[in-house]
């Protein structure tokens, strides 16, 4: 333990810190190394479940009910903040090492006005007098780019944007001038313009205040713009930490390759690729290597025992045995012929001046598109665009619109009851959030079932039959057939929705966010499977998201939403080369980037 | 444990137990469950067990005769008890049936119909609801002579129907919004269908909950109008009437009132826990 000794001032070291699950010998984190030097934006990156979060509340010594600290230091400025009386542990956080919920908007209370808040926290703190703490409030509200008038210090939380409760929090977090900060997933939900400019607002504090960022996320893309080190998790063990630009230009852990493999380019599309298999869970993860099972470069030496966290450059260790051995890796790796602009097009749906209300309000406004046969178009837009709103009423979910949707020269009518059987089969919608797309009571043979009994496409034996097939098809084996959809995981799930889709043998899908519930790695491997779909059986699609990237990797054609009204619309590689529109632009240039 | 493959399936979490399972684990729930199932089988058995017949004179009025001495007519109070109990098990159990079926149908279709429906059928049911239970039923006891035992299932049931239909509406408002019902409906299944096959099966927890809260409800009920006076047969022995047809001699034969009070405090309780025990697994459950 002499490395405490050296310990910088300001920064923050963590050595083997290990998390329990009470009761039980399962860790839900182990080994964890890490230091945070003054003034450094640390990136702690993994998928659901790799214990990221866990980390990051351990540094405030605190675990989540259920779990509890085994081991391992937290040393800040040489006091070490697992081994403090709980009176003291009470101080130091917000004080010291501050904390910032992915969640702000449930972190603030909606009863007690954004002002009263602040000031409260500065009383707690016995930051000020009486008289300046006011004034704290303003100035702290000013430094994070918010209004510091009376009539926004009388706002409760409910009155402010995702993004400017969001800096409130920040802003509170940074109030008591603490020298650590943990963010939890701090811009996770928000829109690439407001995630933009909180991610500057917090580098910039942590600039000037000399404050060391742990910033916990599942976004690499993220972690790219801001962190000035990187540590990737899997499975509760960092499996690689190094600078920033090292682990993009080199990452040495397969892992961290295959997350690398499964993002899409804002600057060109990819094949996207997922990893096979699904994360473990404490207490299933396997011996020796943890990522063995699903590595592409597994040897019988990766099962014997765990690797070490060992250096393979300067400040970048890896844990992996073969780091050296699997050759060198390219950012460009899985490039792909953006789709061709120019191919015919076969129109089969066509949207024409729709407007769609909810009850007076209108919410989209005069919006025409059309989409050709085995095409996939996107419907791009921030919260609030409309782009949900417009595949709902094509899909007839939501029938309070106007205007006239074609399909293949039928005219549809409002609502999917009113719509007939043929139309209804052609056109399946899959929904964005696959925990409550799918019942829980039934199982995924009854579920994916469905939809031929419905339309008479099969029926008992031979319909099983169909299902094993489709599970097939979107790589899910015959043993699920009888499992409840609550025995999967997310991608499993959202998996299942698609097959529930294929099995009515549709035209079109409509894909509404399917993507945006799960990790990155699982999204790499749906949109494989949709791009292949789409191939195979000519599949169109109306694909509605708010990430750019995935759009170039995805679609042939976007329509740039805002507030209700498409403001530019055509192929994705004019749209993304040469926006027209300012609002396009910012969009683009707000996505973070990691290429 | 399973090596039989080459590639390991992935670990796949175990199944969700069944409710009844889930709360099977729980002490309050198996200790209402045991207490219930043996107050039901002295029910249903007492009459075989009972030392003398039901309306057999075994004494002089209020006397200590038999192990509980005698009710004011001279029967004896533990051969009343024992047989008492059937007729109360019956109406309590199918008026409770009644009551969630009823309950259960008005407030789902309720919630799936959502805007005037839901506010048309819901204020009907705010109307019935502002009738206190017994109320409703004397009112219409005191209409007919002689009540038979349908008449009493009818009334508990109806009595407790609104009462369920707020519960069940309130439950199945949170799930016809679910995804999960709209993908149902958007492939076009009848209202039906989407009801029984999506909708109910997920509101089973909370409505198990409910229904061992009405039956201990329904007991009480049964047991309070039997005390007015009212039961399907007037010369049978039943544990409300039997407190009310022995209180005049609480202070000289006590037993022929406690005995139906302890029985139908102790059925109340087995009820009781196990509703409470449902309640916890259902809030628990699903998250």
């Amino acid at each position: 333990m002499t490395v405490t000794e050296s310990s910088p001032k300001g920064g923050l070291v963590v050595s083997d810190l290990g998390v329990d699950l009470t009761g039980k010998d399962i860790d839900v984190v182990d080994d964890i190394d890490l230091v945070l030097k003054p003034g450094e934006v640390v990136g702690l990156v993994g998928e659901s479940g790799s214990g990221k979060t866990t980390v990051g509340t351990s540094l405030l010594n605190y675990s989540r009910a259920g779990a509890f600290i085994s081991s391992g230091k937290v040393l800040l400025e040489g006091r070490d903040v697992l081994g403090m009386e709980w009176q003291e542990v009470r101080k130091i956080r917000g004080e010291e090492i501050a904390y910032v919920p992915q969640d702000p908007a449930s972190a603030l209370n909606p009863a007690i006005r954004i002002g009263k808040q602040i000031v409260e926290l500065l009383q707690l703190r016995n930051i000020g007098t009486s008289e300046s703490r006011l004034q704290g409030a303003r100035d702290g509200l000013a430094e994070v780019g918010l209004p510091s008038d009376d009539e926004f210090l009388s706002r409760y939380a409910h009155q402010l944007s995702g993004g400017q409760v969001q800096r409130v929090a920040l802003a509170m977090a940074f109030l008591p001038k603490p020298k650590v900060l943990v963010l939890d997933e701090p811009t996770t939900g928000l829109d690439v313009t407001t995630q933009a400019m909180v991610l500057e607002t917090m580098a910039e504090l942590c600039r000037t205040h000399g404050v060391s960022a742990l910033y916990v996320t599942h976004d690499l893309a993220v972690v790219a713009n801001i962190a000035d080190r990187v540590a990737v998790m899997y499975a509760g063990q960092i499996v690689e930490l190094g600078p920033r630009d090292a682990m993009f230009r080199n990452p040495a852990h397969p892992y961290t390759r295959a997350l690398l493999d499964s993002i899409p380019h804002l600057s060109q599309a990819r094949a996207l690729t997922g990893i096979p298999g699904r994360t473990p869970a404490p207490g299933a993860r396997p011996s020796g290597c943890r990522f063995h099972d699903r590595c592409a470069f597994v040897v019988d030496a990766c099962k014997e025992s765990v690797p070490e966290l060992r250096p393979v450059a300067a400040e970048h260790d890896v844990r992996c045995i073969r780091a050296e051995e699997i050759g060198t890796w390219d950012i460009s790796r899985g490039t792909v012929p953006d789709a061709d602009p120019d191919r015919p097009r076969e129109v089969i749906l066509s949207v024409d001046h729709l407007n769609v209300f909810y009850g007076s309000k209108q919410v989209v406004y005069d919006v025409s598109f059309d989409l050709a046969k085995a095409e996939v178009v996107a419907l791009v837009g921030e919260s609030g665009s409309g782009k949900t709103t417009i595949s709902r009423s094509v899909g007839g979910l939501h029938k309070d619109w106007t205007g006239t949707i074609t399909f293949d020269g039928d005219e549809l009518s409002k609502s999917a009851r009113q719509r007939d059987a043929v139309n209804r089969k052609r056109l399946q919608y899959i929904f964005q959030n696959p925990y409550l797309s799918l019942n829980p009571r039934l199982t995924i043979e009854q579920i994916v079932k469905r939809p031929m009994e419905l339309f008479g496409i099969a029926k008992g034996k031979e319909a099983t039959d169909r299902v094993v097939d489709l599970l097939d098809q979107v790589a899910l084996g015959p043993r699920m057939l009888k499992y409840q959809a609550s025995r999967l995981s997310g991608g499993e799930r959202q998996r299942v929705a698609i097959a529930r889709a294929l099995a009515a043998e549709p035209d079109v899908l409509i894909c509404d966010e399917i993507t945006s519930a799960l990790d990155v790695s699982v999204q790499g491997s749906i949109v494989a499977l949709l791009e292949g779909l789409r191939q195979q059986r000519g599949i169109s699609m109306l694909f509605v998201t708010h990430n750019l990237a995935l759009v170039r990797s995805i679609a042939a054609r976007v329509e740039i939403l805002q507030a209700g009204k498409v403001v530019e619309a055509g192929s994705v590689v004019t749209v993304m080369e040469t926006p027209r529109e300012e609002y396009t632009r910012n969009l683009l240039s707000k996505s973070p980037r990691i290429d | 444990m399973s090596t039989e493959v080459a590639p390991p399936p992935p670990a796949i979490a175990p199944a969700e137990p069944s409710t009844f399972r889930k709360a099977l684990r729980q002490k309050r729930f198996t200790v209402g469950l045991g207490i219930t199932v043996l107050l039901v089988l002295f029910a249903i058995f007492g009459p075989l067990l009972a030392p003398y017949g039901e309306n057999e004179v075994t004494g002089p009025p209020y006397s200590d005769v038999g192990f509980l001495g005698t009710d004011y007519l001279g029967h004896d109070v533990l051969t009343r008890v024992m047989y008492g109990g059937q007729e109360i098990l019956v109406i309590a159990v199918f008026g409770t049936l009644l009551g969630m079926v009823l309950g259960i149908a008005i407030g789902v279709v309720a919630a799936y119909g959502g805007g005037w429906w839901d506010e048309v059928i819901m204020r009907l049911n705010d109307v019935v609801l502002a009738f206190p239970q017994i109320l409703l039923a004397l009112l219409v006891l005191t209409a007919i002579e002689q009540p038979t035992a349908w008449v009493l299932i009818a009334l508990v049931g109806i009595s407790h129907a609104p009462r369920v239909a707020r519960l069940a509406r309130g439950v199945a408002l949170g799930i016809v919004s679910r995804d999960f019902v709209i993908a149902a409906e958007a492939l076009g299944e009848k209202r039906s269908r989407v009801i029984l096959a999506e909708v109910l099966p997920n509101m089973n927890a909370p409505l198990l909950a409910e229904a061992g809260l009405r039956l201990t409800y329904s007991i009480a009920l049964v047991g309070s109008l039997g005390f007015l006076g009212f039961s399907a047969d007037p010369g049978a022995a039943n544990w409300g009437q039997m407190i009310q047809e022995n209180r005049l001699g609480l202070s000289t034969q006590p037993w022929g009132v406690i005995a139906p009070v302890i029985v139908i405090a102790i059925f109340c309780i087995g009820t009781n826990l196990m509703a409470d025990g449902i309640a916890q697994v259902a809030q628990r459950g699903d998250d």
